[in-house]
């Protein structure tokens, strides 16, 4: 049984310190000690790819954790502390060999030029397998972080700081392609290493920065790394439709997820971009278990460790696999692409997801049985590929 | 484990081929600089030969001479701090060493990508701190920054000062992470800091957790007043330049000198010249294959930009295989050659041009000849036997206490150097046969911060 062509379902995870509830830390099977180790998250990624997810996210931001939007809090009984989560994954892409690489990175305080060298390092360090999620910040702490500038007050600051996150990723794009793909010729005749006709400045200028290039890292294998956002609303939405491939949202159900795909399908088209849709994935938060009691179960349990009921963004899933899987074909035919599935406890739930989720999924013949698509000599794998997207043309090399 | 106890013992480090014209890639055998494979198979080979570590150099703005990107070296390089973390996977014990900039970043993220590839190493991360100070490259950054160049150590010293304050905001006894009690952390405020000062003025909670080392070995690379002075301060090594034994002596004693007035002893500040090396069965042999790879390291258009360089204007005109131009240097800021470190080597450009002509008339050189003469010939020419005694001797001497080693070939450049210098050296025992420790710091013979 294959699964081809359009509504071919892509999964992937969604990875952040020991899962999305506050309590899984204390879960028997948790390795609490362990998460700032290379083997925690080289053991994840590794259990990702055997489910054959499409890549995994890895969570990160610059501030330790805490349960206020804006400020650092006092707690010592949640996870605290974490990884630069390019350098997480720049760790585990030797390790593994077809899963995606998508970590987070905070647009607001980073350098467009450094965060492209790196994503693009990423991609030829995986083999065409990196993307980044871009993500703003707008907690007062990040900014005293750096001291650059503080965070005004009111919603065109807001605003502002989406606007700042479009240009950012449009250096960053043009960066990637500011090397051709053939540009280094090697031409011991002449003594040529690169044909320079070949290189473009960016010439990049904006309200917040200009940035002239070349970038100093060749085109990276995909050309153009994936590029995701987390969106949960219309100003998040137009970050989407100008400057994403994936993005991740959070409907409620498949009517929300039907009303987000039209809405972002309209911002596009708006935007230009009608020709090439971002793939969305729903976001879930998933409890699974053999049978939804023993969900419903656990997830109190952690409710009651936690001495509260996790609240998440996302829509959150408590079951067995087969019933993830029914509600996963229901809300696909809404036009999604795929689901970003947050487990709320590691091990458990991302064991679920690659253990029974994904064979389930299998048996219903709506998930792939391995990894390798039809031979295409010319399109080495990729993540892109993965996602059927196409390498992008230059742009640069089209303006010709 | 240590031979030869009592016998000073000699460090070694591999310097991946860089973007400059000792990087040879119009040989044969030379791979890619940028494929992953390439820095697997550099890093492995230094692991076997048991190196200290691996160092990557940086870039943030390819060079440009007369306007143009320049195209005669290698061109191109990864991201510094992704290809360590990915080494780190494929390597146990190699120290991963690499230069990031401190007037194009901040403290807070350089800070969290160190303690992060520190953890992810297990404790083998390495900073090289170097400072920039041209607003060439400043034009790919949102700080655009342009320093004076005497504010450049002062930020520098600033940048890696707030750095270091804030991996101490972590002692390494917060994360108790017990399930039982529910208590995660020791304390609630790990982390929290605030430094106030001319460069930085910034305040919060750092939220990376004491790494293995504490602290990532520093060094600092560069032979100024400044620079020995900012080391002797506050580095773990200095990444100096080869130059003769005497000179290496007089460096040497310079710099260990200058300890004391910290509070520190000689043993804290290790001196790495880097040197370049050309190999072969007979010393003979090895003088003939140097001279080939300065013919392959200086082809005629190398020459020209590089006289260039000195002569701060076009000299596309001129034949590299003829006489020098009997023009002089344009005089003031250089403005032909950007991007590059090694134009102020050259702080008067007329004497030296003077010198030049002086020497290639009495010597009868061309262009090409005189720059492969005064641009150096390789630190160690010569049979295995040759190369061990000499880098042993330089270490015995106290003109070095160990040196990086720069191949000429990527990435098979450093094979034949494990496979026929490292056995010599660990004959004499001056050379450890295993690894006997498991961070860097450790194998630099440093004291472990806690």
């Amino acid at each position: 049984m294959t699964v081809s062509g359009a509504g071919r379902l892509h999964l992937a995870a969604a990875l952040d310190g020991a899962g999305w509830h506050p309590a899984a830390w204390r879960e028997p099977g948790a390795r609490p000690a362990e998460l700032l180790t290379a083997r925690y998250w080289a053991n994840l990624v590794t259990e990702a790819e055997r489910g054959l997810l499409d890549f995994v996210t890895l969570e990160d931001a610059l501030s330790l954790q805490s349960d206020s939007q804006h400020q650092p809090d006092a707690r010592t009984d949640r996870v605290r502390g974490r990884l630069d989560a390019v350098l997480v994954a720049a760790r585990v892409a030797p390790l593994t060999s077809h899963i995606g690489l998508i970590p987070t990175v905070t647009v607001t305080h980073t350098e467009p030029f450094h965060i492209s060298t790196a994503i693009a390092t990423l991609d030829w360090v995986s083999s065409g397998r990196a993307g980044v999620r871009v993500k703003v910040s707008a907690r007062q702490d990040e900014f005293g972080h750096f001291g650059r500038r503080t965070l005004p007050d009111g919603p065109q600051a807001v605003s502002d700081l989406f606007a700042e996150a479009v240009d950012y990723v449009e250096v960053v794009r043009r960066l990637w392609d500011s090397w051709e793909d053939d540009a280094e010729i090697r031409d011991a005749a002449t003594g040529r290493f690169i044909d320079r006709d070949k290189l473009h400045y960016i010439d990049f200028s904006g309200r917040w920065f200009s940035v002239k290039g070349p970038s100093i890292t060749p085109r990276p294998p995909q050309g153009q790394p994936i590029v995701s956002a987390l969106a949960h609303r219309d100003i998040a939405y137009q970050l989407l439709a100008s400057s994403a491939d994936v993005g991740f949202i959070t409907p409620r159900d498949a009517a929300s997820a039907a009303a987000v795909v039209a809405e972002l399908a309209s911002l596009q088209a708006a935007a230009g971009r009608a020709g090439e849709p971002v793939q969305l994935f729903a976001d879930l938060l998933v409890f699974l278990d053999d049978s939804t009691t023993a969900a419903a179960q656990r997830r109190s349990r952690l409710d009651d460790l936690a001495g509260e009921p996790y609240r998440s963004d996302a829509q959150t899933f408590t079951g067995t696999p087969a019933e993830l899987a029914d509600l996963i074909l229901q809300w696909q035919s809404a036009g999604l692409t795929g689901f970003r599935l947050r487990p709320a406890a590691i091990p458990h739930d991302l064991a679920q997801i690659t253990r029974a989720l994904v064979p389930e999924l299998q048996r219903r013949g709506a998930f792939r049985l391995e990894y390798s698509a039809p031979a295409q000599p010319s399109r080495p794998p990729s993540l892109r590929r993965l996602l059927g997207l196409p390498r992008p043309a230059n742009r640069y090399a089209e303006a010709q | 484990m240590k031979a030869g106890t009592g016998v000073k013992q000699v460090h070694l480090a591999a310097h991946f081929p860089g973007v400059n014209n000792t990087t040879v890639w119009s040989d044969p055998r030379a791979g890619s600089h940028i494929e992953f494979s390439s820095f697997a198979h550099f890093a492995r080979t230094a692991e076997r030969a048991k190196f200290d570590f691996l160092f990557l150099a940086e870039g943030l703005r390819l060079r440009e001479q007369n306007d143009q990107i320049y195209d005669l070296d290698v061109v191109g390089r990864p991201d510094t701090f992704t290809i360590l973390a990915a080494l780190a996977a494929v390597t146990d014990r190699l120290g991963l060493a690499g230069t990031i900039n401190s007037t194009f970043n901040e403290p807070y993220e350089v800070a969290r990508q160190f303690a992060t590839l520190d953890h992810l190493s297990a404790g083998r991360a390495a900073w090289n701190v170097v400072t920039s100070w041209d607003a060439f490259t400043g034009e790919n950054f949102r700080r655009a920054g342009f320093l004076p160049q005497e504010a450049r150590y002062e930020r520098a010293r600033a940048f890696l000062a707030t750095v270091l304050e804030l991996l101490d905001t972590w002692h390494g006894d917060e994360v108790i992470a017990d399930p039982a009690d529910g208590r995660f952390l020791s304390r609630a405020g790990a982390g929290t800091f605030a430094h106030t000062g001319n460069h930085f003025d910034i305040a919060g909670q750092f939220d990376v957790p004491r790494s293995p080392q504490g602290r990532p070995v520093i060094f600092q690379a560069g032979d100024s007043d400044e620079g020995r002075e900012f080391a002797a301060a506050a580095a773990d090594a200095i990444f100096s330049r080869h130059a003769t034994l005497e000179a290496g002596q007089r460096f040497y004693a310079d710099v260990k000198g200058r300890l004391a007035a910290y509070g520190r002893s000689p043993g804290q500040l290790k001196i790495l010249p880097a040197a370049t090396f050309v190999l072969a069965p007979t010393d003979e042999q090895a003088r003939e294959l140097a001279h080939e790879v300065r013919l392959q390291q200086v082809s005629g258009a190398t020459a020209t930009a590089f006289l260039e360089q000195v002569w701060n204007r076009d000299l596309s005109a001129y034949d590299p295989d003829g006489p020098l131009p009997d023009i002089d240097p344009e005089p003031g800021e250089n403005v032909t050659a950007r991007g590059r470190a090694s134009v102020r080597m050259y702080r008067d450009p007329i004497a030296t041009a003077r010198e030049w002509r002086d020497r290639a008339q009495a010597k009868d050189l061309s262009i090409r000849e005189l720059i492969i003469e005064v641009t150096g010939r390789q630190s160690f020419i010569g049979s295995p036997a040759t190369v061990a005694a000499t880098i042993n001797d330089f270490v015995q001497a106290d003109a070095s206490d160990g040196f990086i080693l720069v191949p000429h070939i990527t990435p098979g450049g450093l094979d034949e150097f494990a496979d026929t210098v490292v056995p010599l050296l660990q004959e004499r025992g001056v050379y450890r046969t295993e690894y006997d420790s498991t961070t860097l710091r450790e194998h630099l013979g440093l004291e472990v911060r806690r």
